[in-house]
């Protein structure tokens, strides 16, 4: 079998099983704390993976994704506080209001590069921090708990095991989807202006209006990842629009495997996991995991999931690096 | 409000800007000759206050607490470059950002581990303990050294960048890197050197901040993203741009945070102005560089490319 | 008796206590140990496990593991640990609980479960009002009371224009809010300041144009560190009266000075109370941690004396703990004077006002008054609670 194959397929469809029997073992063990631990760990992934349609195929590095994160947190809260919990009405309010926001901070911010665009995108999900902090009626700063959990019709999105079905349904779909585009038109335009957009320009294919399209959806993807963690934890807080939360998105997408299709998910696994795993040994666990993240930036921005695509078989040559982010 | 008052919040406000200038100069020249994305830049500004507060407990001596401070953040800076900055300027952004920021955690918690989380306190030196009187007001001494010694570093910079041979490295270097390596220059050690005196300067900064505000973890990035924000106001790479920049987001902030509160009631209810009138503030900043980039991406002062 | 019935006799004794006895303790210890208000949360640990370690490592009786947690003051954070203790190490019951954000993000697990949560940090208004729980206690204050005993204290002293200063938060509100329930003269103005804002100087010359005759103000942590600092040296110290709560306490003194001299503050604590009880305690912390214990640490002392006479009360059945611990709320002498729980499981309290003064080269507290005595909060009678 092809590594290709491997990483595309096989990785993330295992990994998907292993989630879909969490909730079994964890009833079979009598520790249900596990499956809420794992239901964040796939909200991540969600998120990682939204942020992987910009980052990785789009080549946008996006510091402020922690917003559309927080837009739809607050996209069940608000709703809630006022009395409304039905299902539909939080999920249009969340993708119509972060993709709206997407598509305002990429039209602006794609009008610049580089290190630009990473200032700018951290600006605007400072702005957002601070609009919400600023709104004392909604909690302000202290957060605002959700009176009333997403209910689809009978299925209410406030308990673990609903939360967890959705949770991994939604991330299924979004990755399968994910394998699709990167083979797809779209997908190839997307990657192309990635690594060369003035070839893109030149075919003409609008680089900038395909980098639009992708950061409009990445935002409105993680948005929904931001519902689910609002139903999970029944709160919204603006700290969750934290500067470092983006940083901790982008290194979870770099870790996995930057561009893949299994990455985020592998990403958000192993970095929520290692978080876990250090806080039990020592509470400084950040002097450990900050070289780490160090490390891994030094090491090579393949992943682990570029780690295992790249083992070399007998007869066949390595597949070459991804080119780094290009021009215009 | 009262004219006097408004000349005293310019003061403030040239003192904000000061500040920040000490950090964006360094800054802007590691982005703009390297283009490197350093994070890490709000631990320098760190390591130099608590070395500063350090030195000054042990010493007495303030003067000797600034040395302390700007050793100190030279040698870590170096320390950096060396070992891990200088690997990573061929890779593009996304690499220095995760470096940066698996620094930053790093610097945080090791500070935490050392001297624990109660904040140092650092006293203004007696000399400069007092106030003086300003139209009525007493403005701190202090916050004059403050301005006297932003001042002190641009003349200096100035004067390096437009003066000298090293200044003329930079400023090529600034504007087209690889010739600069072609025509023979050690890029390496100019590059070194550069991130050493931004170091520099991060821990003057740090060491005079002390006295003003509380030296702990964690006290870098809250200004190190203000001094992103004059950057890429100023025009990336252009030490000018920093200066201009650093004072315009200095007035604007300080202004902003007083006038705007008043303007809001003049047109909204009481509380809804007490409300969103700070939060408006907060914003205006990241308002103006969300602008600037809008109608002139390469910032308002860019150093002229070739 | 021979050998044997020895034997069976021991071996009946250890059967029968050990089915009172029962599995051993566990609590968790949840505060922020990271961050700008590490302070406040090691403060309160280290009160904690003073009075763990007086009680011979037992609370209730029993052996008891102390599971220390970061929340890091970030509600998420709070959540996911809440959970943990109850889901996964199932703790008897929970301390702490950080800042008002982080408690009332965990509040929905706290309920659900029913188990005992202490507060040491906080009595935001929504659990001393309509949201009051069975199983949620607090041990320190409710969120308004000091703000309201330092407004009493300046109207008594017939302080005429006041003008008022907080970061833009809820609390900030809160505190603002509570000061002018109390406080019958004129306001001069209203700030709102950026949380964590480190630079004052905008805000103190607005202050010095308003010329007040005092200043409220209320900045936790790092901020009142800055703010206090930055008005000595725009000369105002002891020029301008300044008003405080829990912005010149144990925690940021040492940080402060010489700079504090002269401030006035509200708390339900302070090391300089003269109690039996409190000398007992300050003695005790200031060997073990050699610094002076806070407000913080004396919240979180009791809350580990007032679990202990919990426990005992309920002899091991958990569902009669939240009864045991109200019930020992009126019975555990707490070093801060006469304590005991409301209707709503907040505190009733004295709140006494302390004055900075130097005395030998040093900065001490010493206490001024009581401007509210056995005081309620003002949200008791939204609570449904018997």
């Amino acid at each position: 079998m092809s590594s290709r194959l491997t990483s595309t397929v096989v990785l993330p469809v295992l990994l998907l099983v292993a989630f879909a029997a969490v909730p079994f073992v964890a009833t079979a063990l009598e520790q249900p704390f596990w499956i809420s631990f794992f239901a964040r760990i796939l909200i991540y992934a969600i998120a990682a993976s939204a942020l992987n349609l910009a980052l990785g195929y789009g080549g946008l590095v996006s510091f402020g994704h922690a917003l559309f994160m927080g837009l739809g947190s607050y996209a069940v809260a608000l709703p809630a506080f006022h009395g409304i919990a039905n299902g539909w009405v939080h999920l249009g309010l969340c993708v119509g209001a972060c993709g709206l926001v997407a598509w305002g901070v990429g039209a602006i911010s794609l009008r610049t590069s580089g290190m630009a665009f990473i200032m700018i995108t951290l600006a605007f999900a400072q702005m957002g921090y601070f609009a919400l902090v600023s709104l004392k009626q909604y909690g302000g700063d202290d957060g605002l708990p959700v009176a009333a959990t997403s209910s689809f019709g009978g299925f209410d999105l406030g308990s673990t095991l609903p939360l967890y079905a959705t949770a991994l349904v939604v991330l299924a779909l979004l990755t399968w989807w994910m394998a699709k585009l990167r083979v797809a038109p779209f997908g190839m335009a997307l990657r192309g202006a990635r690594q060369n957009a003035r070839r893109i320009n030149a075919i003409g294919l609008e680089a900038r209006r395909l980098q639009l399209v992708a950061f409009v959806i990445s935002g409105a993807t993680c948005g929904v990842s931001g519902l689910l963690l609002a139903n999970l934890n029944a709160f919204a807080s603006p700290s969750s629009l934290a500067w470092t939360v983006s940083g901790e998105l982008i290194v979870m997408v770099v870790l996995g495997g930057i561009g893949t299709v299994a990455g985020p998910i592998v990403g958000a696994l192993v970095f929520l996991g290692l978080e876990e795993v250090l806080k039990g040994w020592t509470e400084h666990w950040m002097v450990i995991f900050g070289p780490l993240i160090v490390l891994m930036a030094l090491v090579g921005r393949r992943g682990i999931v570029g780690l295992i695509a790249q083992r070399p078989k007998a007869g066949r040559p390595a597949t070459p690096v991804v080119a780094s982010e290009g021009g215009v | 409000m009262s004219a006097s008052l408004l000349f005293v919040q310019l003061l403030n406000g040239l003192q904000y800007g000061v500040l920040l200038f000490l950090l964006a100069a360094g800054l802007t020249l590691v982005f703009g000759i390297m283009s490197f994305v350093n994070l890490a830049h709000g631990s320098l500004y760190m390591v130099g206050a608590y070395a500063a507060a350090l030195a000054y407990a042990a010493s007495g001596s303030f003067a000797l607490a600034v040395l302390a401070a700007m050793g100190a953040a030279l040698a870590v800076g170096l320390l950096l470059e060396v070992a891990i900055v200088s690997r990573l300027y061929r890779r593009d952004h996304l690499d220095h950002v995760l470096a940066t920021f698996g620094l930053v955690m790093l610097f945080n918690e090791l500070v935490r581990l050392v001297w624990g989380p109660q904040p140092l306190f650092v006293q203004v030196p007696e000399v400069l303990a007092g106030t003086v009187q300003l139209f009525g007001f007493n403005y701190p001494s202090y916050r004059f050294a403050i301005i006297a010694v932003g001042l002190l570093v641009a003349i200096g910079s100035y004067w390096l960048i437009n003066k000298t041979r090293v200044g003329m490295l930079i400023r090529a270097g600034a504007q087209n890197p690889q010739l600069v390596g072609a025509l023979g220059v050690n890029i390496g050690l100019l590059n070194a050197m550069l991130f050493g005196v931004g170091a520099m300067l991060a821990g003057l900064a740090g060491a005079m901040a002390g006295p003003l505000l509380s030296v702990q973890s964690g006290m870098g990035e809250p200004v190190l993203i203000t001094t992103l924000v004059v950057i890429v106001i100023g025009g990336i790479g252009s030490v000018n741009g920093a200066l201009y920049a650093a004072l315009i987001v200095g007035v604007v902030d300080t202004l902003g945070r007083v006038l705007l509160p008043l303007l809001m009631r003049q047109v909204a209810e009481r509380s809804v102005a007490d409300a969103a009138g700070p939060a408006l503030a907060s914003m205006l900043v990241y308002l103006l560089m969300a602008l600037v980039l809008a109608l002139r991406p390469q910032g308002l002062f860019p150093a002229r490319r070739g | 008796m021979n050998r044997n019935t020895l034997r069976a006799t021991a071996l009946a004794a250890m059967l029968a206590t050990s089915s009172l006895t029962g599995h051993a303790t566990t609590v968790g210890f949840m505060a922020p140990l990271s961050g700008p208000q590490a302070l406040v949360g090691q403060d309160q640990y280290d009160g904690f496990m003073l009075a763990v370690e007086q009680l011979g490592g037992k609370l209730g009786g029993q052996a008891t593991t102390i599971l220390k947690e970061d929340d890091q003051l970030k509600p998420e954070v709070g959540q996911q640990i809440v959970r943990k203790l109850i889901d996964k190490d199932k703790v008897d019951a929970i301390v702490g609980l950080s800042f008002s954000n982080v408690l009332m993000g965990s509040l929905p697990r706290l309920a659900e479960s029913g188990v005992v949560a202490i507060a040491t940090n906080a009595g935001p208004s929504p659990i001393a009002g309509a949201s009051c729980k069975a199983n949620v206690f607090s041990t320190a204050w409710q969120n308004d009371g000091a703000a309201e005993a330092m407004g009493k204290f300046a109207q008594d002293r017939g302080i005429k224009r006041v003008y008022l200063m907080a970061p833009n938060y809820q609390a900030g509100k809160d505190m603002l809010a509570g000061f002018k329930r109390f406080y019958k003269g004129e306001v001069v103005d209203e700030t709102y300041t950026q949380v964590n804002q480190p630079d004052y100087s905008a805000e103190i010359a607005q202050l010095q144009a308003a010329k007040p005759d005092a200043v409220f103000v209320f900045y936790p942590g790092g901020m009142g560190i800055n703010f206090v600092k930055q008005m000595s040296q725009a000369g105002l110290s002891g020029k301008l009266p300044l008003y405080s709560v829990f912005t010149v306490d144990g925690t940021t003194l040492p940080s402060l000075g010489d700079t504090a001299a002269g401030a006035i503050g509200a708390a339900m604590y302070d090391a300089s109370l003269d109690t039996p009880e409190n000398r007992k305690f300050v003695a005790a912390f200031e060997a073990k941690y050699k610094r002076t214990p806070s407000l913080y640490a004396a919240a979180a002392y009791d809350a580990a004396n007032v679990l202990d006479l919990g426990l005992r009360k309920a002899g091991g059945d958990p569902k009669k703990l939240a009864a045991g611990v109200k019930a020992a709320g009126s019975e555990f002498k707490s070093v801060r004077g006469p304590f005991q729980f409301g209707k709503n499981n907040m505190p009733v309290q004295n709140y006494y006002a302390f004055e900075t003064v130097r005395a030998g080269g040093k900065v001490v507290t010493k206490q001024i008054g009581t401007p509210l005595s056995a005081h309620a909060d003002s949200y008791a009678a939204l609570c449904k609670l018997p």
